[in-house]
């Protein structure tokens, strides 16, 4: 499946697959998105650029085992339910800083759950995809 | 102009089951695809359907303007989608294994522990 | 007395190291535990012959008004001093019977647990945790007759007295749960009081009968008897134990213990005395055909078992004295016959009567054990068989067929008693498979106490009548009752008639034991007629329950995918349909051709048309294209409908699965078309139903008014509230985040499963040999275990 249309073409695309994924992260808060499409979106161009490159070139674009983000996302997400109980708060309360930020706008916990549904479904999709292609590649 | 949705779900309903009921596994694959559609658009058409007005607060009010579309369902809905896709393949995997394994392309050649 | 309870189940945990220690003395130090025991309950006899009981509770489910508390009366007392007192001796029996056993500290476990057991039904005062001791007992009974579990025929008996207890207990548990409905208490010591209530119930008669099956598997009564002769398949120290002196006479218990609440009607005295005297006959008669010493020891408790049954049926204050005595006076002899029964058998290699003979000169001391025991239960003066017999005979004078009954089974008794022990003992020494000799001192032990027992008691029967006796009768009766239990009492009226029937008994007894022959000869005679009997038809409902599995599971379970999902619409369709017509639902089908959009219209025909070529088609790829049709079209619907964030997530999962698709399709099977013509046509046809009942169910869905306050709740607060202007996000990490937690986690085991599937290399076959050779740590040759490469 190596084509130079494909190869040239995902070149291309990965980089504003990625960018458009933390797009529609960022802002699923507030608008259309949220941390599964944008885990989607990206998932689905690390497995373009490894039908592209091959998987070994695709693991080392990603740098990190993709098992190991199904973890970090999970553990993200653990995480940003417990804090608000070192606050004696109930489990999951949302906490959100008072100001803000440009660009994002406000943050809170609840965002950072986001993020770890974000690396999740990151990490499965590229998990499925990768492991396929390595299969299929025997 | 649910009722056309209602027949579009019976139908699609009707083609899973028709495809989980055969023996090729690849149609069976298939087959859970479509009860994955019937079933996510049956929820999102019970909820009745809206046009135009998505569920999303417009900058600077409070709350969504009505009439908006129910935004319940549409989350229960979301997960699922992914969730299917995680079965979906997780399916897909599955066969592909059983074929390697046992050379088998016909679900009834799976009954038995021995091959 | 919790402790008293629960130090048994301590005692159980330390047993196993205890044989670890001192192999040698296991025996002798678990039975310190029964022995002080034992000393306690003792020292409890003064305040309970003074009429006092006493009660300690814990209140353990309270809102169920299930507690854990317990009391002791006179019946408890009595019980026991037997668990105890006998539990102490069976200990140092096993000991020496089972010295060279390796499991020896499992045996002596287990009756622990049961000796723990069995104290507690005896002393609980509420009904339910009575019921969780008594199955405990039923499992502990399990696990000890399955003792030697590599043989077969130990396997068989065990399961089969599990089931027939078993099934017992449940039925005990009903009628438990239903006479706690009616008295409105548990607890044994309030339902005492509120017999009058329970006899003029409706749901008397169930509540009875469910008692009685319970009481009836328990203690081995007709119908129910034979699991307790085959149940001999157990060790010897279980059967003296569990299968004469203590466990099968709970049954016997608990109709002595509920007397008050439940006896004295018609139907009482009628079914107990029936059931009792058939059990008394049928378990004599039978006794006298064994040659197994064991069976026939085992067949005669049967019919003491039946004895008590139908002296607590006839109910009078005599005869219920009658089954107090008789209790004590067989837990005392039989348990020693038992003994003396394994003695022989560990020490010359048999227990077939017609191998056995003269053995006191070899074993002396187990040879008087035994015959003072025999005596005992002949019924001879002056031990306390004799007593017993004599108020057993006081007790049927009124009614000339209770004599009967009780005769027959006297006299058959007799014989039996010479059978365990003239037989044995006296004759021509016989040739056995080992060469006789004494048995040692823990295997004597026992015996010679539990027989020397049996003469104490005759002697000081008045003593034993004022402490134990009277008591328990006190209790059974449901009000104080002064007794006088004498070895002589005289020839005048009521005595003197119990004594001229001793003393037939005894002649009758003895002329029958010269004529045993004929009893092998009925026995031969009676053979054929075995499979009617009722352990023939115990073995055709357990054959029939089993065919009836297997059938089921041949007609449910066949394998076949699609006969599955054809059973699931199938029931789905009838009972919605069913429902569907009873509930009279209204069904408007809203055809509001007006409101439809065109290009609404086009996805819909497009999503159909997709489905249809997909069906239709004969290639893979044609498939997953049309597929892909399909779910553009939903991620359409989505859109068009103001589902912004299902549209694109549709969208994307579209994307990936038709990368799946294209990497995988054409590395699966081909695209057969492998059913029948007529298979196609019954799931076309299922399926068309199916999807119909589904647009049925969507229409009446929308026929249904939508007033959804959550989801107003969510709209409204999503703002201000959590700070996000989608409240489909918001709802997905915030509301209702802890769903969204276990949804990724799902997602997570799905990848590692794939990724496991994927990566699990399974050695190749024709690699064996080599794989065999090639060393290994653990004896799992290292490549033919499954590996995942992480």
């Amino acid at each position: 499946m190596h084509s130079l249309i494909l190869a040239t073409a995902t070149r291309l695309l990965l980089p504003l697959m990625l960018m458009f994924s933390i797009f529609l992260l960022i802002r699923g808060h507030n608008e259309p998105g949220g941390g599964f499409v944008g885990g989607l979106v990206a998932g689905a161009g690390f497995t373009l650029y490894a039908a592209a490159y091959g998987v070994s070139q695709a693991s080392n674009m990603l740098r990190i085992d993709p098992k190991r983000l199904i973890g970090a996302g999970l553990l993200v997400a653990v995480s940003s339910a417990l804090l608000s109980l070192f606050l004696g708060l109930p489990l999951m309360t949302g906490l959100w800083y008072k100001e803000p930020l440009p660009v994002i706008g406000k943050v809170g916990t609840p965002m950072l759950f986001d993020v770890g549904v974000y690396l999740v479904v990151i990490g499965v999709t590229v998990t499925i995809t990768f492991s396929l292609f390595e299969a299929e590649g025997e | 102009m649910e009722f056309i949705w209602a027949i579009v779900i019976g139908v699609l309903y009707a083609a899973g089951l028709y495809m989980i009921m055969r023996r090729s596994i690849v149609k069976i694959i298939l087959g859970l695809s479509f009860l994955g559609y019937a079933a996510n658009l049956l929820i999102f058409v019970v909820a009745r359907l809206t046009r135009g007005n998505p569920p999303l607060v417009p900058n600077g009010a409070e709350a969504p303007i009505p009439p908006y579309a129910d935004p319940l369902p549409q989350a229960l809905i979301l997960t699922a989608i992914v969730i299917g896709f995680g079965v979906q393949a997780f399916t897909i995997v599955l066969f592909r294994r059983a074929y390697r394994s046992c050379g088998a392309d016909d679900i009834d050649e799976l009954r038995t522990t021995e091959h | 007395m919790l402790t008293a309870v629960l130090s048994g189940f301590g005692g159980a945990i330390a047993a196993p190291w205890l044989h670890r220690f001192a192999p040698r003395y296991a025996g002798w130090i678990a039975a310190l535990l029964p022995l002080a025991l034992m000393i306690y309950f003792i020292s409890l006899v003064p305040a309970v012959a003074g009429g006092e009981a006493l009660r300690f509770s814990y209140a353990w489910v309270p809102s169920l008004g299930i507690n854990l508390s317990f009391r002791i009366d006179g019946l408890s007392l009595l019980f026991a001093l037997l668990i105890t007192g006998i539990g102490a001796l069976v200990l140092i029996y096993a000991g020496g019977y089972l010295a060279n056993d390796p499991m020896l500290g499992r045996m002596l476990m287990l009756l622990l647990i049961f000796m723990a057991a069995m104290l507690g039904i005896v002393i609980s005062d509420n009904l339910i945790s009575m019921f969780v001791f008594w199955e405990l007992t039923t499992i502990s009974s399990y696990m000890l007759i399955g003792y030697k579990h590599e043989y077969e025929k130990a396997r068989k008996a065990a399961l089969q007295s599990l089931l027939v207890t078993g099934i017992g207990g449940l039925t005990l548990l009903a009628g438990v749960v239903l006479l706690g409905q009616v008295t409105g208490t548990l607890e044994i010591s309030d339902m005492l009081t509120r017999g009058e209530v329970v006899r003029a119930h409706p749901l008397y008669s169930a509540i009875l009968a469910l008692v009685l099956v319970g009481a009836f598997t328990k203690s081995a009564q007709f119908p129910f008897h034979f699991w307790l002769p085959n149940a001999m398949e157990a060790p010897t120290p279980v059967s003296s134990y569990l299968h004469s002196a203590t466990m099968v006479k709970a049954g016997v218990f608990l109709l002595a213990r509920l007397n008050p609440v439940l006896g004295g009607t018609e139907v009482w005295q009628l079914s107990l005395t029936a059931f009792g005297g058939a059990t008394m006959i049928v378990g004599s008669f039978l006794a006298v055909q064994q040659t197994d010493l064991k069976r026939i020891l085992a067949y005669t408790t049967v019919s003491a078992l039946g004895t008590l049954v139908f002296l607590i049926g006839i109910g009078t204050d005599e005869a219920l004295k009658a089954a107090m005595v008789f209790t004590l006076s067989h837990a005392l002899y039989k348990g020693a016959l038992f003994q003396v029964a394994g003695s022989v058998d560990h020490e010359t290699g048999t227990r077939d009567i017609t191998h056995l003979g003269g053995l006191r000169a070899a074993m002396p001391i187990t040879a008087a054990a035994g015959m003072l025991a025999a005596i005992s239960m002949a019924g001879l003066p002056p031990l306390f068989g004799f007593i017993a017999k004599e108020v057993q005979y006081k007790a049927t004078l009124k009614e000339p067929i209770l004599i009967g009954v009780a005769l027959v089974t006297n006299m058959l008794t007799v014989v039996a008693a010479g059978l365990a022990s003239l037989r044995v003992f006296f004759g021509q020494p016989a040739h056995t498979p080992k060469h006789a000799h004494e048995a040692p001192l823990s295997m004597w032990l026992g015996p010679v106490v539990l027989a020397l027992a049996g003469l104490g008691a005759g002697l000081l029967s008045a003593q034993v009548g004022n402490a134990l006796i009277g008591p328990a009768t006190s209790s059974v009766i449901g009000k104080a009752k002064e007794i006088e239990l004498l070895l002589w009492s005289g020839i005048e009226g009521a005595a003197g008639q119990a004594l001229a029937l001793s003393v037939v008994t005894l002649v009758v007894g003895v002329g029958l034991y010269q004529a045993r022959s004929i009893f092998g000869r009925i026995a031969a005679a009676a053979a054929p007629l075995a499979p009617w009997g009722a352990e023939g038809w115990y073995q055709r409902i357990v054959d029939g329950m089993l065919a009836l599995a297997a059938w089921q599971t041949r007609m449910l379970q066949n394998g076949y995918l699609r006969f599955y999902i054809g059973l699931i619409i199938t029931t789905t369709l009838v009972l919605t349909t069913f429902m569907l017509i009873v509930g009279r639902v209204a069904i408007t089908v809203p055809a509001d051709w007006a409101d439809v959009r065109i290009y609404e219209l086009m996805v819909a025909l497009i999503i159909l048309a997709a489905t249809t070529f997909v069906i239709r088609a004969t290639s893979r790829l044609a498939a997953v294209v049309g597929l892909g049709f399909v779910g553009y079209g939903t991620a359409l619907v989505f859109l068009l409908f103001s589902g912004p964030d299902l549209a694109i997530t549709q969208f994307a999962v579209e994307t990936l699965v038709a990368i799946l698709f294209v990497l995988v399709v054409y590395r699966l099977p081909r695209f057969g078309n492998l059913s029948t013509t007529g298979a196609r046509v019954r799931s076309a046809a299922l399926a068309i139903a199916g999807g119909a009942l589904m647009t049925l169910l969507t229409l009446v869905a929308l026929a249904s008014p939508t007033e959804s306050r959550v989801s107003e709740f969510l709209a409204e607060n999503s703002a201000p509230r959590a700070f996000g202007r989608n409240v489909v996000n918001v709802i997905l990490v915030d509301f209702r985040g802890f769903d969204t937690m276990g949804e990724i986690t799902v997602l997570g085991v799905a990848a590692i499963g794939i990724y496991a599937l994927l990566k699990l290399v399974l050695a190749p076959e024709h690699d064996e040999h080599k794989a065999a050779e090639a060393p290994s740590g653990d004896g799992v040759p290292r490549e033919r275990a499954e590996t995942i490469d992480v």
